[in-house]
């Protein structure tokens, strides 16, 4: 029902960034306002002797220097996801002692504009003892590693087991066949294309502190302010989140600047401003991913898979970052079913400490960690089988009539239908085709590549009683308020956060077909606590899933509200009432004539004086949505690649994929989701790495050296939906944000890894650059290897 | 230092340091803040403007080096109210995402575009491979250019 649901309506938020409008963070200006620049560590892990901050005091136009110990009156920067026995090691906002990363902040400059503020940070003199320092993730455990923190004993800051460990060791040791590897999941940066930004203003007055951050999740800022780190009371802080310009992940945690910045504009009492460049970005947001694996895959040498045993190590980074113990845990090992039937699975994570920059959840968050280890596997499976690899993968399926499907590690799937997003892929990529094109190709020497992959992902984090359980601080729902004005027109406050996926769309979307009016009656409203309700915010693919339903069910409720007035005002029984969802008319059955518009009944809700016996005035509901289980997205994609046997470099002919995000309610931003994820995937797969020396220092902190993908590597990719709609909730959405990443990376590994098959070359790690292919054709052929 | 420009039609003048970079000069100065500034190394191309008529990252031009130029910026492409062309196609195609690139985007293409009403995608996606974005994966990008440049050449 609905004019709006299902289809492509044009973005209502684009006009304003067309035109040079977004509201971002950096573009905000206070007059009297201070700059902030911060003076950052050079070293991975040393004792700071002293900091000399009289020359940069000096300075005209410095307003105040500050260092460590004067940051003594506020917290340190918490981690909010705790399982049982985790080590958490102390986070202090400014270093005072000691650094433990190459940009880990030392010193603070305030002054009259940026450009003094950095010149000022120059000048900052601090004397080091540089230690020795760790950047691995699984040497950081190895016997006389540095130790990142004296109270984290051998680096190890926790252990995470599940799944049935001597039943799945039995499964390998009684397999038929064996597939055994170590694999490298790499560093990455998030690099979203606005750099964080923080601006405060403090109210001596009133006492109040209002702080504008580029944050995916403005109220858990809020909460961590108020009750770790800057200790103003919650009532007394706004945060605002305006237009943010991608996250990707990296703008959900909570960072010292964030405490650093409204910290100075109450201590000068003046606004402040601290723009991140894009260098010290690379030294100070999240990183993502970084996972050293050990995994066994056993199978019958039919292909069907008897078992998995995985143990990985993933590195954490020097501090505990808000969620990052939860990516490699309860979002990693509870995925590595896939789209599998997996007798038995046993997975097990150490997260270790590092001398590096955190990580924490990026784009996928744990999940395309799990479907590369699985992908690989079978890929390598498969070409030890002498199986085709769908083939090998269909045998293996979960079939359509065993949802909700449990799985050996926790997760129980709500719905989906494998076999036929197969079917699908195959006839939109004609995969049998490639195949027959790959044969030719190789016939004429040439290195073509199919690559195939099939994903799962848990999205629409989660179950608040789950989430908690396992060990996050907060519960995972939605708030949602509709409020209709007397006018019939409607503003809604949403606990989610757009910061490019377009909600004030979608939600409008949703919130008109489910009152029936016109959509441009309709405003979304995010990201100002003030404004709205607390709520959770934006990531894991959660909105359309948990802050859409909350807004289904306000709408229910008013829905509800105006059927009894209606009742009431037509002298009908509520059982005979049909709110039209078309029209927004209300009307007896059968008597469409008998009827009041939607403005006449929030007018009747104003002057309030027909009103039924019990009935308030005014025509406002909020819900606040827990959702019953996760939802469970899943693609299978297929690409194919070429790569030029002299150069190692890799060329992509074609891509396409088949995803099943559940039902779609905008299928022009959903692909804009999935194509964007893809492309970001792809570059995890052949360019992207964040490079540590074994000194800790990260050679990889400009886009100079940190390869994006760019526009003129990608062919058109084809997409396509296999839709089976969430079962558990209002919207039957599934989430869209993050598959693309996730398949885009094992599918394109898939792909080169089969064009180098013939080689005899069976693993290389991510990135699969021109070079690193280079080197091993070259290594392979002067082998004598080769077909 | 004294710099005089015009900037989307108007002329303007400052005293700046010598070393005030263009990008912040629009921004600090003028109040322009539609071009963004994703990177230090002149990569991201989210500052793109058109300088003489010519899109340059607004990061790497010192603002006295602007001294006497005439400037467009984003918030100077529609003229009396009416999106530019291929702003509308931005637009109309779901160009854009999060929006930080797009100043950029839209400012570079509408030079690649110009007098090229037939771009091909391949000279879309290599006219734009000094202009980064995170969101998109380039294809309604693309697609955006193409229906842009028809429309500037008025073939919509």
């Amino acid at each position: 029902m609905g004019n709006y649901k299902g289809k492509s309506m044009k973005r209502v938020e684009d006009p304003r960034f067309i035109q040079g409008k977004g509201r971002y963070v950096a573009n905000l200006s206070i007059p009297g306002m201070v700059h902030v620049a911060i003076k950052r560590s050079p070293y991975a892990h040393a004792t700071i002797n002293s900091v000399d901050t009289a020359a940069a005091a000096a300075l005209p136009g410095v307003v105040a220097v500050y260092t460590g110990s004067d940051f003594s009156n506020v917290g340190g920067l918490p981690c909010g996801f705790t399982p049982p026995g985790i080590k958490t090691p102390a986070h202090p906002v400014v270093a005072v002692s000691k650094v433990r990363h190459v940009g880990d902040p030392v010193a603070v400059v305030v002054a009259e504009n940026a450009y003094i503020a950095h010149d000022a940070v120059d000048l900052i003199e601090v004397d080091y003892t540089p230690l020795p320092a760790i950047v691995d993730a699984k040497g950081a455990m190895d016997t006389g590693a540095p130790l990142v923190h004296d109270d984290v004993p051998d680096n190890c800051s926790f252990h995470w087991p599940l799944g049935d460990k001597d039943a799945t060791a039995q499964a390998i040791a009684s397999a038929d066949h064996v597939v055994e590897m170590e694999l490298i999941n790499q560093r990455l940066i998030p690099n979203a294309m606005e750099p964080r930004a923080c601006v405060a203003q403090w109210d001596s007055f009133m006492e109040n502190m209002t702080v504008w951050t580029t944050s995916q999740n403005p109220h858990t800022i809020r909460l961590l302010l108020g009750a770790f780190t800057l200790q103003i009371p919650e009532h007394k802080l706004r945060v605002i989140s305006p237009d943010v310009g991608g996250g990707f992940g990296s703008k959900i945690f909570h960072y010292a600047e964030e405490v650093i910045v409204p910290w100075v504009a109450r201590a000068v009492n003046r606004p402040a401003k601290w723009v991140s460049t894009r260098s010290e970005a690379s030294i100070t947001d999240a990183h993502g991913r970084d996972h050293v694996t050990h995994a066994k895959l056993g199978l019958k040498k039919d292909g069907t898979i008897t078992g998995l045993y995985v143990t990985t190590w993933a590195n954490m980074g020097a501090y505990l970052s808000t969620f990052a113990p939860l990516i490699p845990t309860a979002l990693y090992i509870t995925l590595l079913s896939g789209l599998y039937k997996i007798p038995v699975i046993f997975g097990e994570t150490y997260g270790t400490m590092t001398n590096t920059v955190p990580v924490d959840a990026y784009r996928g968050a744990g999940r395309p960690e799990a479907s590369y280890v699985l992908e690989r596997l079978l890929d390598i499976a498969a070409q030890d089988l002498k199986m085709d690899p769908v083939e090998l993968r269909r045998k293996n399926l979960i079939p359509p009539n065993e949802f909700p499907y449990q799985t050996p590690v926790a997760l129980q799937y709500d719905s989906g239908n494998y076999p036929a997003l197969f079917d699908k892929i195959e006839q939109l990529a004609d995969y049998k085709g490639m195949r027959k094109e790959q044969e030719k190709a190789r016939k004429d020497g040439r290195l073509v590549g199919v690559g195939f992959s099939s994903c799962i992902e848990a999205s629409g984090p989660a179950p608040s009683a789950v989430a908690v359980g396992l060990g996050a601080g907060i519960g995972l729902f939605e708030s949602g308020v509709i409020r209709v004005h007397p006018t019939g027109k409607v503003t809604v406050l949403t606990g989610s956060h757009a910061h490019g996926q377009g909600h004030e769309t979608t939600f409008a979307q949703i919130v008109a077909d489910e009152l029936g009016v016109p959509m441009e009656d309709v405003e979304i409203i995010h990201g100002d606590t003030e404004r709205t309700p607390y709520g959770v915010g934006t990531y894991g693919s959660r909105s359309a899933a948990i802050g859409g339903s909350a807004l289904v069910k306000s709408a229910e409720k008013i829905r509800h509200k105006l059927t009894l007035l209606a009742a009431h005002l037509l002298e009908a029984d509520p059982a005979d009432i049909v709110y039209d969802q078309n029209s927004g008319k209300v009307h007896v059955k059968g008597a469409p004539d008998r009827a009041k518009a939607f403005g006449e009944l929030s007018f009747a809700l104003t002057t309030a004086d027909k009103l039924p016996p019990g009935m308030e005035a005014g025509l406002e509901e909020t819900s606040f949505y827990d959702p019953a289980n996760f939802t469970f997205p899943n693609s299978a994609h297929v690409a194919q690649v070429e790569i030029d046997r002299d150069t190692g470099e890799v060329t992509i002919q074609k891509y396409a994929a088949v995803d099943d995000v559940g039902k779609v309610i905008n299928p022009l931003i959903v692909e804009g989701q999935i194509v964007g994820g893809i492309v970001q995937g792809v570059g995890q797969a052949l360019w992207e790495h964040g490079v540590y020396d074994e000194n800790g220092q990260l050679l990889t902190a400009t886009m100079l050296d940190y390869a994006m993908p760019r526009a003129d590597r990608f062919p058109t990719i084809q997409v396509d939906r296999n839709e089976t709609p969430s079962p558990h909730n209002p919207l039957g959405v599934k989430g869209a944000g993050e598959m693309g990443t996730i398949a885009g990376t094992t599918t394109i590994v898939s792909a080169v890894m089969d064009a180098l098959a013939p080689l005899g070359i069976r693993h290389l790690e991510m990135p699969l650059t021109a070079e690193k292919i280079h080197n091993a054709i070259k290594a392979a052929t002067s082998n004598g290897g080769g077909n | 230092m004294k710099v005089s420009m015009t900037v989307n039609g108007k002329a303007t003048e400052r005293d700046v340091e010598p070393r005030m970079l263009l990008v912040h000069f629009l921004r600090d100065e003028l109040g322009l803040t539609g071009a963004n500034i994703g990177c230090d190394t002149t990569q991201c191309g989210s500052c793109t403007i058109h300088l003489n008529g010519t899109a340059v990252k607004s990061c790497t031009v010192l603002a006295v080096q602007a001294d006497g130029t005439s400037i467009t910026t984003i918030e100077g492409l529609a003229q009396n109210g009416n999106l530019h062309p291929m702003q509308q196609a931005f637009w109309d195609k779901h160009g854009l995402q999060c929006g930080f690139c797009t100043p950029g985007m839209i400012m570079a293409a509408t030079k690649l575009a110009a007098g090229n009403p037939h771009l091909t995608d391949e000279e879309i996606r290599h006219g734009l491979e000094g202009n980064l974005c995170r969101c998109t994966g380039y294809e309604n990008i693309v697609r955006a250019v193409k229906a842009g440049a028809q429309a500037m050449a008025g073939g919509d």
